[in-house]
């Protein structure tokens, strides 16, 4: 069973802060760190090679050099190995572009050991679309499953897994045949607190990195800023509302008044949740 | 040949022959966007048994439908819908094609943008057109900042965009309106589907219940701390309202990421809303601004959150908030302290 | 059982980084362990680099390095309520190659320190908590980590933990600090335009600044406070040990207060935003109270051997000149394949023959000196401010005749013998 997770590396939105008056976000002290729902994915997958009590898992990245920190992160919690795509080439992807850029990787990948199951994040805490793993099991024709919120378990005799995916109110129990991908959220599992041979492995550890020309039969025009079909138009702070009423005096005053302003809704309230 | 593509669509989801309220709410907005670029507005309906939904669609602005009805397509699965709309798509070429941004939804976007090798704009919170260049203005909260970005998508067609539900607004139905209703072949198998679903389950976890309550108590960091924050669950209790909270409050652990209101969260539409110690960033704002009656008590009179709130009262939540429960513990005395259900 | 090390190295700071860069810039298998989320995460220093036992490091380091500012003056301030008498010295041979000293910011610094011995071959290992020594029957053997199979081993490990070293506790090589052994300090870097700094500081880009301050700085108590220059900001700090701390009822962070509201300090800050906030011990024990160092497969080195001279407030050079001290020990150990106490010794005596021992050496009495006998803060800056006063102020009256005045006050205010006494104590002291 040879899993392979897409791992990206995101700024720490926790560090940015936006201070809400000038809507200018203070980047400084934001540092690069393993998109959170990743972080998941890989865990998942290394709960699924504990599962089967066998497997290799490999992350994939794209992204600038520095992404190789993701990598090793994506080690401390337990994948064997990693691979980083890195290139002019793919600077300025949108969602379609990262998907093609990542499913050639993915095919080279497949090279070296056949890939059975594809595991991406929910979504990207920066872009946050969502829209990169549907798009890599469309390119290789593999059936997605978003949203997974539990692996329940793995028939490797039928070649099928059985997931929770989630719904906006509920969920569905799904059997998919694999070869195929799924999205996970954070809700599929803790993350372990890694133990110390995987962080000696990971200090230790150099990520394989690959430039476009490492890839097969890649068509450039579909790459990067080239490749991507959407475009940032005009930036703008949405129009802002006149905004309500103050209600003045102390507190008491102002609670009072409220109340008063709540007295046609009180059939609203007191009411079941 | 981008001018062969023309009318704006929109994916009609149902569940279980139940019609997302999303998909009402993109009929609405589909509906500007088709008298402004003068194409009609279709829905697009997939599933099993559904045709008796189309007269809905259409009272609900659509000029046509477009249905494919098929056992295969009884639960929604990403490999079959997406045959389905790509059959639709590729004969009919639609200009602007609008999906909800539910798991579903965003789900079968992002695979057809795929095949149709065109542009998608995620979780869009304001659509418009430019006229001459006939050009879909997707607009969502940039990536930090409080500002908005603009997505287009110039050389490829669809013009793709998944729109967040409850931000916009579904048309009075109205069933005198006609309508076409175009009924398409699909020839599917289960034996070739890679997925089966074998049950559906609905379980109202707390979010469901955030979703759809009448009132919302909201906190923010301006709570100080996990206790001070507290006073927001005991409010809540006495009111008898569903609680939610800002990301902040979510990464420093005072609340379950489920209630996190905002574009990495919820969006709701209580008929009552409190915003206590938040300030108002855009991320929080686009998930609760069309709530009917916002309420926020901030300590900063020049917190942004003002700008969106019915009524503000400027002064501290831990002095204010301790004695609305006051107040609501009374009420409720006179209300006889039974829990009426609405 | 985990794989074996040659060299466990707890802690990232100068000691540590120093030591395990150069094990395996020798060719020693290294292992790093930090609990920080990134070396210097947790670290405070005023933020004086001295360039000697860095460049014996890392040649030509500035080069590289993160610094903020070559320090080209250094002034002495003798601080009265509302007046101070200021000497230093300022001179450009210090703002060229090769440089005196740096002003620096530890988070930077130490991560590029610590990168500097990844490229050496250390295995850095962060947010990993070293909770003890494995120790098999007297011989220091290993780690426990607060990890899963937490257990690594090593010839040697060695104790880079801080000041406060746990580690160095559970071993028994030092107790509890006693009150007046260390001094706790807190400081606060706060923000600045860089122009600011350089109008008020009187400095060109490139140019830093340190400010000593002695007296009112800390309300007379034993101890001092500083100001350190920056690139776009500045650190100001004070500290006095906490025996005279608990003496006079002082909270910590009221004696910086004081401070950065003083009449004297206040311009310097105007307008500046803080940055952070941050307090931590020092040993100020010095000459006296340095540990057992050298054990069964265990060293000890900078701040956690307590190697800090307080009155010049240095630390981070002796804690790397310690470090590389240790780690050329613990090579030529390797090369006898003996790590034994006595074989590891050698560090204690390269140590003992070193500038570490010997100015902590010199100075040995200086601190429990001036505990014993406040009048130096108390009493002499005050009369050096008013004598200054007299002095400066343009009366009248002859300069001859004001020298005898001051004198005579001086001498009037504590009587001639008592102040040959605190004379001779204090040169005793610190000669
Ligand atoms: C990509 C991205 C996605 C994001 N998604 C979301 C999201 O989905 N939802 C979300 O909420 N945020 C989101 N954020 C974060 C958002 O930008 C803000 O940082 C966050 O909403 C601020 O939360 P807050 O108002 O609780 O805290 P703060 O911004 O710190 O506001 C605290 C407020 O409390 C007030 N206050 C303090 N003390 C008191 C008192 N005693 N009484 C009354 N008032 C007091 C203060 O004046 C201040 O206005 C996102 C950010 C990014 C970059
Ligand atoms: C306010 C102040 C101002 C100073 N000003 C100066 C100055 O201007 N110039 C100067 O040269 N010196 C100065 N010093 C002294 C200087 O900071 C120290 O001497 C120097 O940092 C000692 O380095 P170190 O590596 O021995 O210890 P530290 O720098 O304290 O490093 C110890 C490291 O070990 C880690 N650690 C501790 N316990 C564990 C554990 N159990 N497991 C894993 N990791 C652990 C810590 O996280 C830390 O990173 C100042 C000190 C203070 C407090
Ligand atoms: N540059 C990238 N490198 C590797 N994986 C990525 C990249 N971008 C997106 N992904 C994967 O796609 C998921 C969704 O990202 P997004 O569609 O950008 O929200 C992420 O959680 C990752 O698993």
């Amino acid at each position: 069973m040879h899993i392979v997770v897409c791992v990206k590396q995101v700024p720490d939105t926790k560090i940015i802060k936006i201070n809400p008056k000038t809507n200018t976000l203070d980047r400084r002290s934001a540092p690069a760190i393993l998109n959170p729902y990743d972080a998941h994915a890989v865990q998942e997958a290394v709960k699924i090679k504990k599962m089967l009590g066998k497997g290799t898992i490999s992350v994939l990245s794209m992204g600038p050099p520095q992404a190789t920190a993701v990598i090793k992160k994506s080690i401390e919690i337990g994948a064997d190995e990693g691979y980083l795509i890195s290139d002019r080439a793919f600077a300025g992807a949108d969602t379609l572009a990262t998907s093609y850029a990542l499913s050639k990787a993915l095919e080279r990948i497949a090279k070296e050991e056949p890939v059975d199951l594809v595991i991406c994040g929910l979504h990207a805490i920066d872009g946050d679309t969502g829209q990169v793993g549907p798009g890599i099991a469309r390119r290789m024709d593999i059936p997605p499953v978003t949203n997974v919120i539990e692996v329940i378990e793995l028939n490797e005799k039928e070649n099928t897994i059985l997931l929770k995916r989630k719904l906006a109110n509920g969920y569905q129990l799904i059997q998919a045949d694999y070869p195929c991908l799924m999205t996970v959220g954070k809700e599929i599992n803790e993350i372990e607190y890694s133990p110390m041979p995987n962080m000696i492995k990971a200090a230790r550890y150099e990520p394989i990195i690959w430039s476009v020309n490492d890839l097969e039969n890649v068509n450039r025009p579909q790459l990067g800023l080239k490749g991507s079909p959407t475009i940032v138009g005009k930036m703008f702070t949405p129009p802002k509302p006149e905004g309500g009423k103050r209600l003045e005096g102390n507190s008491d005053e102002q609670v009072s008044q409220l109340m008063e302003l709540l007295k046609d809704k009180k059939e609203l309230f007191f009411a079941a949740r | 040949m981008i001018e062969e593509y023309r009318g704006v669509w929109v994916f009609i989801e149902q569940n279980e022959g139940e019609i997302e309220g999303v998909s009402l709410e993109l009929l609405g907005a589909g509906r500007k966007l088709a008298d402004k670029l003068e194409v009609a507005l279709t829905g697009v309906l997939l599933g099993e048994n559904v045709k008796a939904l189309c007269p809905e669609i259409i009272a609900h602005g659509a000029d046509e439908v477009y249905v494919v009805d098929h056992p295969v397509l009884k639960d929604y699965r990403t490999e079959s819908y997406m045959k389905g709309i790509m059959l639709l798509a590729e004969k009919y070429k639609p200009e602007i094609f609008l999906y909800g941004a539910t798991p579903n939804g965003k789900d079968l976007a992002s695979a057809v943008a795929t095949d149709l090798n065109t542009g998608l704009t995620a979780d869009t919170t304001m659509l418009d057109v430019d006229l001459e260049k006939r050009l879909l203005e997707a607009s969502r909260p940039a990536f930090g900042g409080n500002i908005m970005a603009t997505i287009l998508c110039k050389k490829h067609r669809p013009q793709m965009a998944t729109v967040r539900p409850k931000v916009m607004k579904a048309l009075e139905r109205d069933v005198n309106r006609t309508g076409n209703i175009i009924e398409e072949e699909i020839d599917l198998k289960e034996e070739d589907m890679r997925t089966k679903v074998l049950k559906n389950v609905k379980d109202i976890t707390k979010k469901a219940s955030l979703a759809d309550a009448h009132v919302v108590v909201a906190g923010g960091k301006g709570m100080g701390d996990f206790q001070g924050f507290q006073l927001i669950h005991e409010l809540a209790d006495a009111i008898g309202a569903s609680v939610g909270g800002t990301r902040d409050v979510v990464e420093a652990g005072w609340l379950p990421h489920e209630l996190q209101i905002g574009q990495t969260g919820e969006t709701i539409t209580p008929k009552v809303y409190f915003a206590i110690g938040i300030s108002g960033a855009i991320q929080h704002i686009v998930g609760m601004k069309n709530s009917e009656f916002i309420i926020a008590i901030n300590k900063d009179p020049n917190a942004p959150i003002f700008d969106v709130a019915t009524y503000g009262i400027v002064g501290d939540a831990l002095e204010i908030v301790p004695k609305l429960i006051e107040q609501f513990k009374e009420l409720r005395k006179e209300k006889g302290g039974e829990v009426s259900y609405v | 059982m985990s794989e074996k090390f040659d060299v466990i190295v707890v802690g990232a700071g100068p000691a540590g980084t120093s030591c395990a860069y150069t094990c395996a810039n020798n060719g020693l298998k290294v292992l790093q362990i930090e609990r920080g989320e990134y070396p210097g995460s947790k670290n405070v220093m005023g933020g004086v680099l001295y360039r000697q036992q860095m460049e014996e490091i890392i040649p030509e380091f500035w080069k590289e390095a993160p610094l903020e500012r070559p320090v080209v003056e250094q002034r002495f301030w003798m601080m009265d309520k509302e007046s101070v008498v200021t000497f230093g010295y300022k001179g450009l041979e210090w703002g060229v190659e090769p440089y005196n000293n740096f002003t620096v910011l530890r988070a930077p610094f130490d991560q590029w320190f610590a990168k500097k011995g990844i490229e050496q071959g250390v295995l850095l290992i962060t947010e990993t908590v070293v909770l003890e020594c494995i120790v098999e029957n007297g011989k220091v053997i290993g780690v426990r980590t607060d990890r899963p199979d937490g257990e690594v081993f090593a010839d040697v490990v060695v104790l880079a933990d801080g000041v406060n070293s746990l580690l160095g506790k559970q071993l028994g090589y030092h107790n509890e600090f006693r009150p007046d052994e260390v001094a706790l300090t807190v400081m606060e870097v706060i923000n600045l335009p860089k122009e600011k700094i350089n109008d008020r500081f009187n400095l060109e880009d490139n140019q830093g600044c340190t400010i000593e301050l002695f007296g009112d700085s800390t309300k007379g108590n034993l101890g001092t406070a500083f100001i350190y220059t920056n690139k776009e900001s500045i650190n100001i700090g004070v500290g006095t040990t906490l025996s005279s701390m608990i003496k006079a009822k002082l909270k910590p962070y009221d004696l910086l207060d004081y401070l950065k509201t003083h009449s004297m300090i206040k311009p310097f800050l105007e307008g500046g935003e803080s940055a952070e906030y941050l307090a931590h011990l020092i040993p100020e024990g010095g000459y006296h109270s340095v540990p057992k160092v050298a054990g069964n497969g265990v060293l000890l080195v900078g701040d956690a051997a307590q190697l800090v001279n307080a009155i010049h407030r240095e630390g981070s050079n002796m804690a790397m000149a310690s470090g590389k001290m240790a780690a050329e020990t613990i090579v030529e150990a390797k090369s006898r394949n003996d790590f034994g106490e006595s074989s590891l010794n050698l560090y204690r005596e390269k140590l003992y023959d070193s500038f570490i021992i010997k100015d902590l050496e010199k100075y040995k009495d200086a601190a429990h000196t001036f505990e014993t006998h406040p009048q130096y803060f108390k009493e002499y800056v005050p009369m050096m401010n008013r004598a200054a006063s007299k002095f400066f102020t343009v009366d009248g009256t002859p300069k001859r005749e004001k020298q005898k005045q001051i004198m005579r006050s001086i001498t009037g205010e504590r009587g001639t013998l008592k102040v040959l006494q605190d004379m001779y104590r204090a040169w005793k002291a610190v000669k």
